[in-house]
C-alpha cells in the first residue's frame, strides 16, 4: 500500500478478510509467509507495529463495568498518550457521547459502544488504520464519523485498510478495491498475492 | 526509547491493567462476595467433617486454610479473564502497544490484591472455627501467607489465561492448575502448621526457603510464558 492510500477489501463471509486485518495488527500470527508494515516485520517487530496500527474491530472491545470515561482513561494509559479529563471528554463529545461520560458501557446500546470504540481511536494518530466492517451498528451520523476518520488518516499520509461487505457507505471512496477468495486477493481479475499488501512499506 | 522511559511506560501499563480489573470488581463486587462465601463454606464444611475434637481441628487448620485459599482463589482467576472475553476486549487488550508481559503483571497485582482481601477474612475465621490461638510468631505466619499466595496467584494468573479461550474454562482451570500447585501447597501448609503449633524443630525456615524458591521460579516462568499463552 502507498502512503495516504485507502484500500478496501471485499469478499464473502469466511474468505479471510478479518483474519488478514488481525495478522497485520499482530493480534494473530500468520502460519506461513511474511510481511511488514512501514518496514517493520510482522513477527520480529510486533511491538513496534502495535505502536503504528489501530484496529476498529467488529466488536467494541470495551469493558462493561467501566464508564465511558474510565474506558477511555484506560486506553490512554495503555497507549501512553494524554489522558487528561479534558482530552477524554473532547473525544467523547466528538463521537456524540459527551453526556454519557459517567455511563457504564454495559448500559449503552451496541451503536453507542461502537462510538466509544471510535473515540478510543481518536486518542492517537495511527500510521495505519485497520477497519473491520466499520459501518456495522452505526446510524448515518456514526458512519459520517468513520468517514471523517478515514479522511483524516489519509490526509496526514497514513494508510487505511478497510474490510466491508458494502463499501458504498464509505464516502471517502477507496483508492483501490480488491476482492478476497479463500485467503487470496484478486485485483482486476488477476491473482493478487498477499505479499504486496504488507511487503511494500507505505 | 531509553531504558528509564521504557521502564516507566511498562509500569504505567501494569498499573492501568491492575486499576481496570480492580475498578470493575469494586463496582460489581459479584466475584468478591462469591469468593468469600465459598471460603466460609469450605471452612465450615471441613470443620463439620473433621468433628468436634479441638486438638484434631487445630492440627488440620493449616491444611484446611490453604485448601480454602486454593479452591476460592480459582474463582477469582476465572473472573479476571471473563472481563476480557466480554465484547471482544481481549483482542483490544492485545493490540495496545508495548510488551504483553505487562498485562500479566497487571493482572497478577489485581489478583493478588483480591486473594489477600479474601485471606484477611478467611484467616480469622479459621482461627475461630479451628480453635487456633493467636500465634506468637504472627508476623512469620503472615510472611508464609504472602509467599504461598504469590506462588499460587502467579501460576493461577498464567493458567487462567491459558484456559480463557476454552469453552469449558471453569472446569479446565482447576484441572490444569491444581497438580502444578502441589509443591506450593505442601510447603505452605508445612510452614503454616509448624508456626501454628510452635515450630520447636525449626521446620518452618526450611519450608519458607522452599516457598521463596517456588515463587521466584513461578514468577519468572509465568512472566516469560504469558505472551505465548495469551496469543493462543
Amino acid at each position: 500500500m502507498a502512503s495516504g492510500e485507502v484500500l478496501a477489501i471485499i469478499g464473502h463471509n469466511g474468505s479471510g478478510k478479518s483474519t488478514l486485518l488481525r495478522i497485520v495488527a499482530t493480534a494473530l500470527r500468520a502460519t506461513r509467509g511474511s510481511g511488514s508494515v512501514w518496514g517493520a516485520d510482522l513477527v520480529r517487530d510486533a511491538v513496534a507495529i502495535r505502536g503504528m496500527v489501530a484496529l476498529l474491530s467488529t466488536e467494541p472491545g470495551v469493558y462493561g463495568d467501566l464508564t465511558a470515561l474510565e474506558n477511555l482513561r484506560f486506553s490512554a494509559e495503555m497507549f501512553g498518550v494524554d489522558g487528561s479529563p479534558r482530552t477524554l471528554l473532547s473525544a467523547l463529545e466528538r463521537v456524540g457521547l459527551g453526556a454519557e461520560g459517567d455511563e457504564r458501557a454495559r448500559n449503552m446500546s451496541s451503536g453507542m459502544q461502537r462510538r466509544l470504540s471510535i473515540a478510543r481511536l481518536l486518542l492517537r494518530e495511527p500510521r495505519v488504520l485497520l477497519l473491520d466492517e466499520p459501518f456495522n451498528s452505526l446510524d448515518p451520523d456514526g458512519a459520517a464519523l468513520v468517514n471523517a476518520l478515514i479522511r483524516e488518516t489519509r490526509d496526514r499520509g497514513g494508510s487505511v485498510l478497510l474490510v466491508a461487505h458494502d463499501v458504498s457507505r464509505a464516502a471517502a471512496l477507496p483508492d483501490r478495491t480488491v476482492e478476497m477468495h479463500d485467503g487470496v486477493l484478486f485485483e482486476h481479475a488477476a491473482v493478487w498475492t498477499p505479499a504486496p499488501v504488507s511487503g511494500r512499506a507505505p | 526509547m531509553n531504558g528509564a522511559s521504557s521502564g516507566s511506560a511498562a509500569w504505567r501499563r501494569v498499573r492501568a491493567v491492575a486499576w481496570k480489573d480492580l475498578t470493575a470488581e469494586r463496582r460489581t463486587k459479584a466475584n468478591f462476595n462469591a469468593v468469600v462465601a465459598m471460603a466460609a463454606m469450605i471452612l465450615l464444611l471441613f470443620g463439620f467433617a473433621l468433628g468436634p475434637d479441638a486438638e484434631g481441628l487445630r492440627n488440620a487448620a493449616a491444611g484446611v486454610l490453604w485448601l480454602t485459599i486454593l479452591f476460592s482463589g480459582v474463582l477469582a482467576f476465572n473472573r479476571s479473564y471473563q472481563l476480557e472475553l466480554e465484547a471482544g476486549a481481549l483482542e483490544q487488550l492485545l493490540l495496545y502497544p508495548g510488551e504483553r508481559w505487562t498485562i500479566y503483571i497487571g493482572k497478577l497485582l489485581a489478583n493478588l490484591t483480591f486473594v489477600f482481601l479474601m485471606e484477611a477474612i478467611a484467616l480469622p475465621l479459621t482461627g475461630v472455627l479451628y480453635h487456633v490461638a493467636f500465634p506468637e510468631r504472627w508476623l512469620a505466619v503472615l510472611g508464609v501467607l504472602v509467599l504461598g499466595t504469590v506462588g499460587f496467584v502467579s501460576l493461577g494468573t498464567l493458567y487462567a489465561a491459558m484456559a480463557s479461550r476454552s469453552r469449558s474454562r471453569e472446569v479446565l482451570l482447576p484441572l490444569l492448575l491444581f497438580p502444578m500447585l502441589v509443591p506450593v501447597l505442601i510447603a505452605a501448609s508445612g510452614a503454616t502448621a509448624a508456626l501454628l503449633v510452635g515450630d520447636v524443630m525449626g521446620d518452618s525456615s526450611t519450608w519458607i526457603r522452599l516457598l521463596a524458591v517456588f515463587d521466584v521460579i513461578f514468577l519468572i516462568g509465568s512472566t516469560w510464558a504469558f505472551p505465548f499463552v495469551i496469543e493462543g
